[in-house]
């Protein structure tokens, strides 16, 4: 069984600063890692490979230093290791980088694709979707469990209100989350073999893709600006008998919309 | 594409278990003000099994011109490629320039998969949709980097405009029964092979089991309460407003509650619509987890407390007084309706 994961390398979010001068990300020393919530797919293509044996590859698009986060996926013990980098790509929105992404996937072959539901610096959860749709592939998200069952997969899909079991024949194309499983570290014997190994690195010539697809030109969105909220100053204190505390709280969720 | 052919403005009205949810009636809020900026009709999408003219009826008293409803006994639980299709159909017979779906589990399932088939742009859970004066493109603002910055994005040159919105951000009309519209159901054939998963069991858990990370209201209790008893009453403000709630670590410590709702440098960083601090004084390991709350109450009997500094209203008084009340105060506005 060939396995896909598909993963971004991300700034670690949690560290991110604006700077307060030119309201922008302050992007220099921030740590980068793999996205939570492809690294639990990865792990959980790598618990599949341990059960029933199958080839996983770990494929990633970004610039050429995302090659870190492949490799170490190769030492938590992926086989190999695909890096979708090329200028074209630059700038792509999510219609144009799921195009891309799944013109790599043709080329690779897969029974099984698995991508995080969301990456941690953009929060949309499209991209995954998107391919799907890109290779007429049915596609669960928001999986927290999965087992393989014959030339099926069952996976648990959680909703905010509760879940379904759900059985969908391979090949197909699922989205996990993070809190499905604690992915493994790697193993010393991982990361030396991570560095025997070769990341491929893929531009446009070696993918099968409409140029007015990919990249900036061809993605429909476009950020028209960017900005920082506000930083908030002390709002207003009341030293007041508490009924007429809880009233003046729920007059303010009122005009919140909260009620 | 010719853009100028895509008139309207279309929300799916989700339902589940036939029930059309709250974020169908937000969408229809939104949805009212941008066709009234643009002179252009609100169209509400029904997509579901046995769906009623009642239902309809209730759409268009929320907002709603015009209902299309895409009923087959395929599309009574959620499926990805069935509801696809159903609104692929909706878009290319009706050419909204606009659709919005919920940024729900359901919506951010949905709407990617039909932007990618109806080659369109999508905006993923946005805060904040106007329309652009002169070019009248819709302007879609969403938070990024963990909402660390906001960025408006626009689709110019595709139709529709597609994006998710956010629950609980937009604000639903007033129901107005004299409203009226038109209800058209589209003739759409669900067939066997576009049922390409298969549900082995659908189950609705009550209460939503959310971490406190996923919660829009959290009610957070520390050490100013007193008492684990004091605590527990945090539940009643809770439940009232759907939120769950959370603590501070001295609390987690004392074993009041389990360190999943730990809120703080050492627990979690939370950014909900509404945290209500009651009996905290913000240590600055605390605020560190919940300073990018969007707003922020807080309770405390100490007006020296370091968490007045934080929050957009703060109360000096007895938290274990003001806790039954806020209680009282939450179900006199339910009962009110």
């Amino acid at each position: 069984m060939n396995i896909v994961v598909c993963m971004k390398q991300v700034p670690d979010t949690t560290e991110v600063k604006i700077d307060p001068v030119t309201g922008t990300l302050i992007r220099e020393g921030i740590p980068s890692i793999i996205n939570p919530d492809d690294k639990s797919g990865l792990e959980a293509a790598l618990v599949l490979k341990e059960r029933v044996g199958a080839k996983v590859t770990v494929l990633s698009m970004g610039p050429p230093q995302a090659d870190l986060a492949l490799r170490e996926a190769l030492a938590m013990g992926a086989d190999e290791a695909v890096l979708l980098s090329d200028r074209a790509f630059g700038g792509a929105d999510t219609w144009a980088t799921s195009t891309t992404i799944a013109a790599a996937l043709r080329k690779l072959g897969f029974d099984l694709i698995i991508c995080g539901r969301q990456a941690i610096d953009g929060d949309t959860a499209q991209v995954g979707p998107q391919i799907a749709e890109h290779l007429s592939l049915p596609q669960v998200s928001y999986v927290s469990e999965l087992e393989l069952a014959g030339d099926s997969v069952v996976v648990k899909r959680t909703f905010e209100d509760g879940y379904q079991r759900i059985k969908v024949k391979l090949p197909c194309l699922l989205t996990t989350l993070k809190d499905m499983n604690s992915p493994r570290y790697m193993s010393v014997a991982g990361i030396f073999d991570a560095y025997k190994k070769d990341v491929q690195v893929w531009g446009l010539a070696d993918i099968v893709v409409d140029e007015a697809n990919i990249g900036l030109k061809g993605s429909p969105t476009r950020v028209k600006k960017s900005f920082t909220k506000g930083a908030k100053s002390a709002g207003k204190v009341y030293e007041v008998d508490p009924k007429e505390g809880a009233r003046i709280i729920v007059e303010a969720l009122k005009e919140k919309f909260v009620i | 594409m010719n853009i100028s052919e895509y008139k309207g403005v279309m929300v799916f009205a989700e339902q589940r278990s036939g029930q059309v949810q709250k974020i169908a009636y937000e969408l229809l809020g939104v949805g009212r003000r941008i066709a009234d900026t643009l002179g252009e009709p609100l169209v509400a999408l029904l997509v579901g099994s046995g769906v009623t003219d009642a239902q309809a009826k209730d759409l268009i008293a929320q907002g709603a011109d015009e209902v299309l409803i895409a009923d087959d006994p395929a599309l009574a639980v959620y499926m990805t490629e069935p509801y696809a299709k159903a609104m692929t159909l909706a878009i290319e017979t009706r050419k909204p320039g606009i659709v919005f779906t919920g940024a729900t589990t359901i919506g951010r399932d949905l709407a990617p998969r039909v932007s990618a088939r109806v080659r369109t742009g999508l905006t993923a859970d946005c805060t904040g949709l106007e329309v652009e004066d002169g070019t009248r493109n819709l302007l879609m603002t969403r938070p990024a980097f963990g909402g660390n910055i906001m960025a408006t994005i626009i689709c110019p040159e595709h139709r529709p405009q597609m994006s998710t919105v956010r629950p609980g951000v937009m604000r639903k009309l007033e129901r107005d029964d004299s409203r009226t519209g038109t209800v058209k159901r589209l003739g759409l054939k669900i067939e066997a092979a576009d049922k390409n998963v298969e549900i082995l069991e659908a189950v609705v858990e009550k209460a939503a089991k959310k971490s406190i990370e996923e919660a829009s209201v959290l009610v957070s209790g520390g050490r100013g309460l007193g008492t684990p008893e004091n605590f527990e009453k945090l539940n009643g403000v809770a439940a009232e407003l759907g939120g769950l709630v959370s603590a501070s670590r001295a609390v987690v410590d004392a074993g009041w509650v389990g360190q999943d709702r730990q809120v703080g440098q050492t627990g979690k960083t939370v950014r909900p619509d509404v945290y209500i601090a009651c009996g905290i004084s913000g240590m600055i390991q605390h605020i560190a987890g919940m300073e990018d709350s969007e707003f922020i109450v807080a309770v405390n009997k100490n007006a020296g407390a370091p968490i007045f500094e934080y929050s957009d209203i703060g109360i000096v008084t007895d938290v274990n007084k003001l806790v039954p009340a806020l209680v009282e105060e939450l179900r006199a506005v339910k009962a009110a309706g």
